[in-house]
């Protein structure tokens, strides 16, 4: 209890950290990744074809190394001066997008063929297909898996603190060093983490329960 | 270790031009020192080993007699100070060599010590659980850890400095680093030191001293910051681009860590470091390690037995 009670405000900054990470990684996986699941069912070839290249590339890539190559290699040849918290985002909003990408791609392939056939029948575009007739009932499908994803964005946020970004697994650091013992530091950052993932699926519960539909 | 391989070649070639070559491998730490002095760098001294030492009050040296070899606690990532080469399993750098001084006080060779790569955040269970002998890393002396593990010296006075390139003109010391980026270690004690808004830094916080030194080498930060002989270390690996600013903000004396309640052995070790700073070895020692950073020799601090 000590070691919360005599830190707080760095125990603070690390959850807000580690909040405020997740969410902005969150929303560039959520619309890279939804993009991209739509070059892969697209029509058109080198859409498919970078689509696929993308997950590829980086779902078989550790998020670990793509952290380095953000902090290390980006700032040299790219942007210097880049923020570490914005490359921080960019490299697990990217990791994650692979994974959402996958997700929704599964979705949408849950969708019987006859209904994207009866919409281009109607004469609509592959694109208004997509966000009317298709998107729509492959949601319900992918809001589970993606609740699983976004939790796992959320533990995997802690890699970022390497990267000279505030978040809670880095407060563990600080207070080893200053000599707590071990087991309550971990128990609260666990009790973090916790909180957060406990809202993730709560949220997602809530959505799964808004778009349920007779069947 | 890119510049070491070119560095070993010049120096070779020196020594072919000059035709003093002198059978090449001098005996310990296989580590070429770089550039400075090239083929006259300063050599580490040899040691000698003690016979017949008997030390039947120190649980410790009887266990390790009985064992037939001294296993000693070390950092292996600090080149110059407490380093492993990964190929060759060859260990080299400052603290290495105390603790091979001492060994041989002890009446240990160099091919009976067995070295054991201890990470800092356990220390005390390693030297309480008597999992080695005695330890030398890094190990700053302090009340809070002497409750736990009992400590020999201080064999050097490190203290919090500043790494920086070495054209740099604007950073001369802790004062002068307002808006400037610092970088160090997550949850170190130098991190939170720097961090104090009476130096005005900003601060890049990574998981390795080798990832700071990087970025200051890649113009990514503008200094780096720890203890002074980590710093020397990474200065003598890289001593044309880079330098010890040399002004000590906090004081970090090193000890030898050891069993708490082995006062014989502390004692032994205490007069050990005292012998070798009188006679000379510790400054040899010094300047073929530490010394190679450019950072001239400080005479230790005085030894604190109790």
């Amino acid at each position: 209890m000590n070691v919360l009670l005599d830190h707080f405000s760095a125990f603070r900054d690390g959850f807000i950290g580690t909040l405020s990470i997740t969410a902005v990684s969150a929303v560039i996986a959520l619309v890279l990744g939804v993009v991209m699941a739509g070059f892969r069912v697209s029509p058109v070839p080198p859409l498919r074809f970078f689509g696929t290249a993308w997950v590829t590339l980086l779902r078989n890539t550790p998020l670990t190394l793509l952290f380095l190559i953000a902090t290390f290699v980006v700032p040299e040849i790219l942007f210097p001066g880049m923020s570490p918290y914005v490359l921080g985002s960019l490299a697990l909003g990217f990791y994650t997008s692979s994974f959402v990408c996958e997700a929704v791609r599964s979705g949408i392939s849950t969708v019987p063929i006859g209904q994207a056939e009866a919409a281009r029948s109607l004469g609509m575009t592959f694109s208004q297909t997509l966000r009317t007739i298709v998107l729509p009932q492959a949601t319900r499908i992918v809001i589970p898996p993606l609740s699983s994803i976004f939790i796992a964005l959320t533990k995997n946020s802690a890699i970022a603190g390497a990267f000279s970004v505030v978040e809670l697994f880095g407060w563990q650091k600080s207070m080893s060093d200053l000599g707590y013992a071990i087991v309550p530091i971990f128990l609260w950052v666990a009790i973090g983490y916790l909180v957060i993932t406990f809202a993730i699926s709560g949220i997602f519960r809530l959505i799964e329960r808004r778009m349920e539909v007779a069947r | 270790m890119k510049f070491r391989k070119p560095a070993a070649a010049a120096a070779i070639a020196v020594l072919a031009l000059t035709g003093t070559a002198c059978g090449g491998k001098s005996g310990s730490a296989g580590d070429k020192p770089p550039a400075p002095g090239g083929a006259n760098a300063p050599k580490l001294p040899t040691y000698t080993v003690a016979k017949n030492v008997t030390l039947n009050a120190s649980p410790t040296f009887k266990k390790a007699k009985k064992r037939g070899k001294l296993v000693i606690g070390a950092k292996a990532d600090q080149p110059y100070l407490g380093f492993e080469d990964q190929s060759t399993k060859e260990r080299s750098g400052f603290d290495i060599e105390i603790a091979r001084m001492v060994a041989a006080d002890l009446g240990f060779t160099k091919d009976q010590i067995e070295w054991k790569t201890v990470d800092s955040g356990i220390r005390e269970t390693a030297i309480s659980k008597g999992q080695v002998d005695y330890l030398v890393g890094t190990y700053t002396i302090n009340d809070e850890r002497k409750k736990l593990v009992g400590f020999a010296g201080p064999y050097y006075k490190a203290g919090a400095d500043l790494l920086v390139r070495k054209d740099e003109k604007s950073i001369t010391g802790p004062d002068s680093l307002k808006g400037k980026k610092v970088c160090s270690i997550k949850g170190s004690t130098p991190l939170a030191e720097i961090k104090k808004p009476e130096y005005g830094a900003k601060t890049t916080e990574l998981a390795k001293y080798s990832d700071c030194v990087q970025e200051l080498l890649t113009k990514q930060v503008d200094a780096v910051t720890t203890d002074d002989a980590i710093l020397k270390g990474y200065a003598a690996q890289n001593p044309k681009k880079l330098k010890v600013i040399g002004k000590p903000f906090t004081e970090e004396p090193y000890g030898v860590g050891l069993n708490k309640d082995d006062k014989t052995l502390r004692d032994f070790i205490n007069n050990s470091i005292e012998k070798h700073v009188e006679d000379g070895t510790y400054k040899k020692i010094y300047e073929a390690t530490l010394g190679l950073s450019g950072s001239s020799y400080v005479a230790p601090p005085a030894i604190e037995p109790y």
